[in-house]
């Protein structure tokens, strides 16, 4: 399986240098390059630990009734309308919207609910074929490859994050396989995130001006969402389990 | 002078036995049917869901599993620890470990999302879950069971089967803490997290395992028309009564840990008062009917005496054990997730409410299976090798009766 | 009993074995016949490896770009799955997609031959949905949909033939 005798194709030498000057080019038209140079990795390098990507959730900008991150997600990934056969307690949920309320004080609260991509996850820790992982920038994600179905993470999970898909599934989008028999849940829009990108749940949320949800590096102090870590007060759900969560709430 | 115990195969030849036969390969048919349609239309087929992720063929599967630990504790009493009187029994103990354990695996694993990836979940482990560690565990108590057979059969062997018992010994106990520990080890649930759970486990085997094995070895040897003694069958049956008292212990423990804390009060509310069927389950099934009336029978002087009702109290016994697995594994999800606590939750993934489960007939067939699976394999091997002593009257196997009648 | 056997065993040595994998086209009992794509890798070369190596290896491709991609993010071009897709989907009479796993396209005309069942598709989509970045190399027609990658960044240029 060695490539290294063949001879360079001279057309894709030239292409990567025109691809480059195109690049460079494209880099200044305004505010398609502004963050994504600083983020975006080259396709051919790992994810290194130096960052780690993490949702800032602000639940006082969240207004009830307010679904724009379930939507885009579902349009996103592909899960909206894909499981026509299965009952409603069967059907999957990468994201919901959660209505709380205050036994004793009557305050009530909606916000959105996804896999906290904890740093010591159960569902990492509990998986027998290794199938659920943590990447090295902290996204934790199912490799279906390996993924036998046997739903221990869907236990060990305190968020009930994870979805089992109980039937055959059609029209997947190509940048999120997903398929029967086997176990998912939020996957950060890895793809997006992979190539510079937001999750499609924050730019949804961002488009619409309610600006709940901030994404980015929880490693870099200087970006904003660090930032706005530092100046206002946050928590863990289910704090007292000790995962360091990447996705953090305020206002609750 | 006690003559030495001859062991034989069963004749196999009556209808009865063709009828056995014929009813449990049917079972099998029928869970491999329905294994078939829940693989290839996927588990919409199936009552468990994204709230209740484990159904009834875990709760079977968990319960053969628990009991083929279990089972083996017949020839550990009478290799390890001696007792000449458990001694014959060895080899009918160490085939129904490996029947029950085949029978459990085979529901565990044909209920995966991608059974076609067993070579998967063999080849690639994460040693930091307690599941992968149950693998191995499983797959070397078979071997060992195996071997640990083999040293009792084979005369040429018999002189190091002392060892293979106590390592089987041990292994079986680690088996079964890590079978526990699935269920310890969730720190998200109400109802697990306990380090309890494991030696719980332990108890639990000991009383279903007995209580199996106590209702093979009668069928054995009814259908046989082989003589079965009291002084073995008693000892059993005395046996028996103090595992249910040790569950009985565990789980009063278990319970009233919970009920001193605060925040575990919802979930021994809904288990021990308003939890509707597991409610029901709890008290009429694992305690009544699963520890409280076999105890009583055991034990009466002259009940207790009376093989049909010994046979009930066992048959009794694995109800309570049906009962108790299927509070903890469907009890245990059915409860909500505490993420917000203090807080009434809803939402459109039914968050904060109590989940609801109506188990399918597709899992309840491939259960089972299982059941039936180890009962096929021991009724195969009983008469093709040589497990069952010829007889276990008193004379041929009491050290004592023989004492008394020379 | 043993002499049937044998008979039996000295048969099987009439059919005739592939011996590379360039015998497959003179195979009796395979009607082995694929919509070819419609472009090519580049002016040189068909495929994004040479044909001989891609019928013997694909798989391995397959299963090393699975694992970096979904381990560690690479997610070069040359041996992505979706981009296999976007090449070798054909259309049918009324210019919509056929899933590339179906009977008689272009992975099921070699896997029902020899007998090899792929669960790829289970998951993975079967129809090309986005641009494909490896016309750019290629240099031939574009043959699959105009929808842009739904992210607001431009697509990276694959760094081509650096895969290990």
């Amino acid at each position: 399986m060695s490539e290294n005798s063949k001879p360079v194709d001279p057309s894709r030498r030239e292409f990567v240098v025109k691809a480059s000057a195109a690049t460079s080019a494209a880099a200044i038209a305004p505010g398609v390059f502004l963050t994504a140079p600083a983020s975006a990795r080259p396709a051919d390098q790992p994810v290194t630990g130096d960052k780690r990507w993490g949702i800032l959730v602000d639940t006082n900008k969240c207004a009830d009734n307010c679904n724009d991150c379930v939507t885009a997600c579902e349009t996103e990934n592909g899960w909206g309308d894909s499981e026509p056969n299965s009952a409603p307690e069967q059907r999957t949920q990468w994201i919901r919207t959660v209505e709380i309320k205050n036994k004793s004080t009557g305050y009530a609260k909606t916000l959105p609910l996804m896999c906290q991509h904890c740093e010591t996850a159960p569902c990492v820790d509990v998986c027998p074929t290794g199938a659920s992982f943590r990447r090295d920038d902290g996204i934790v994600l199912v490799d279906k490859h390996i993924c036998i179905g046997c739903r221990y993470c869907m236990m060990a999970c305190p968020y009930k994050a994870r979805s089992f898909i109980h039937e055959d599934l059609h029209d997947q989008k190509p940048w999120a396989p997903r398929g029967k028999g086997t176990v998912e849940s939020c996957t950060m829009c890895v793809h997006r995130v992979d190539e510079g990108g937001t999750p499609a749940c924050v730019e949804a949320c961002s488009a619409e001006n309610h600006n709940a949800l901030i994404f980015g590096d929880l490693y870099d102090e200087n970006s904003e969402i660090s930032r706005e870590l530092q100046k206002h007060d946050s928590v863990e759900l289910r704090g007292d389990l000790g995962l360091n969560t990447g996705v953090r709430y305020r206002g609750i | 002078m006690k003559t030495a115990l001859i062991y034989r195969e069963t004749e196999g030849k009556s209808t009865g036995f063709w009828v056995l036969l014929g009813g449990l390969g049917a079972i099998m048919l029928l869970a491999l049917g329905a294994v078939l349609h829940m693989e290839h239309s996927g588990h919409h087929v199936t009552g468990m869901s994204n709230q209740i992720v484990w159904g009834m063929p875990h709760v079977f599967a968990i319960f053969l599993i628990v009991a083929a630990s279990g089972a083996l504790n017949v020839a550990s009493i009478g290799t390890v620890f001696g007792k000449p009187l458990y001694k014959p029994l060895g080899r009918l103990s160490g085939l129904l470990a490996i029947a029950l354990l085949l029978g459990g695996l085979m529901v565990l694993v044909l209920d995966l999302g991608h059974p076609d990836r067993l070579i998967v979940a063999m080849t690639y482990y994460n040693f930091k879950s307690i599941f992968a560690w149950n693998i191995i565990l499983y797959n070397g108590f078979l071997v060992i069971t195996v071997v640990y057979l083999w040293f009792m059969m084979e005369n040429k062997m018999n002189k190091h089967y002392p060892v293979a018992g106590f390592v089987a010994f041990i292994w079986r106990l680690i088996l079964t803490t890590g079978t526990g520990s699935i269920f310890g080890w969730l720190v998200a649930r109400q109802a697990y997290d306990a380090a309890l759970m494991a030696p719980m486990f332990v108890i639990m085997s000991f009383a279903y395992g007995l209580a199996v094995f106590i209702l093979v070895l009668m069928a054995s040897y009814n259908w046989t028309n082989r003589p079965l003694g009291d002084a073995i069958l008693y000892r059993l049956k005395n046996l028996l009564g103090v595992f249910i008292g040790a569950v009985l212990y565990f789980v009063f423990v278990y319970h009233t840990t919970n009920l001193y804390a605060t925040e575990h009060h919802g979930i021994e509310r809904f288990i021990l008062l308003d939890g509707g069927i597991y409610t029901k389950l709890f008290w009429i099934g694992q305690i009544i009917l699963g520890s409280l009336i076999p105890l009583f029978m055991l034990y009466h002087p002259t009940i207790g005496k009376s093989r049909p009702a010994i046979a009930t109290a066992a048959a009794l016994v694995i109800v309570g054990g049906f009962a108790q697995l299927y509070v903890i594994l469907i009890g245990g999800q059915a409860y909500p997730l505490e993420i917000f606590p203090g807080y009434e939750v809803t939402s459109s993934f039914f968050d904060g409410g109590i989940n609801s489960y109506s188990p399918s007939i597709w899992e309840i067939t491939l259960g089972a299976g299982g059941i039936a699976f180890a009962l096929l394999m021991v009724t195969i091997a009983v008469r093709v090798l040589r497990f069952l002593p010829e007889t276990l009257a008193d004379a041929a196997i009491d050290p004592h009766a023989a004492a008394k009648a020379d | 009993m043993g002499r049937i056997l044998g008979l039996f065993i000295l048969s099987l040595l009439w059919l005739p074995l592939p011996a590379t994998a360039d015998d497959m086209e003179t195979l009796p009992f395979s009607n082995l016949s694929f919509p070819e794509p419609e472009t090519h890798y580049s002016a040189t070369q068909e495929c994004v490896e040479p044909e001989e190596e891609m019928r013997k290896n694909h798989m391995n491709y397959i299963l090393h770009q699975r694992d970096k991609t979904v381990h560690e993010g690479i997610r070069t071009r040359q041996h992505s799955l979706e981009e296999c897709v976007n090449c070798h989907t054909a259309k049918d009479e009324q210019g919509e997609y056929i899933p590339v796993n179906a009977q008689d396209q272009f992975c099921s005309s070699c896997h029902t031959y020899a007998s090899v069942s792929i669960d790829c598709f289970q998951c993975h989509a079967t129809k090309p949905e986005r641009s494909s970045t490896l016309h750019k190399v290629s240099g031939g027609a574009v043959h699959h949909s105009d929808q842009a990658l739904t992210s607001n960044t431009l697509q990276i240029p694959a760094a081509e033939g650096k895969d290990k």
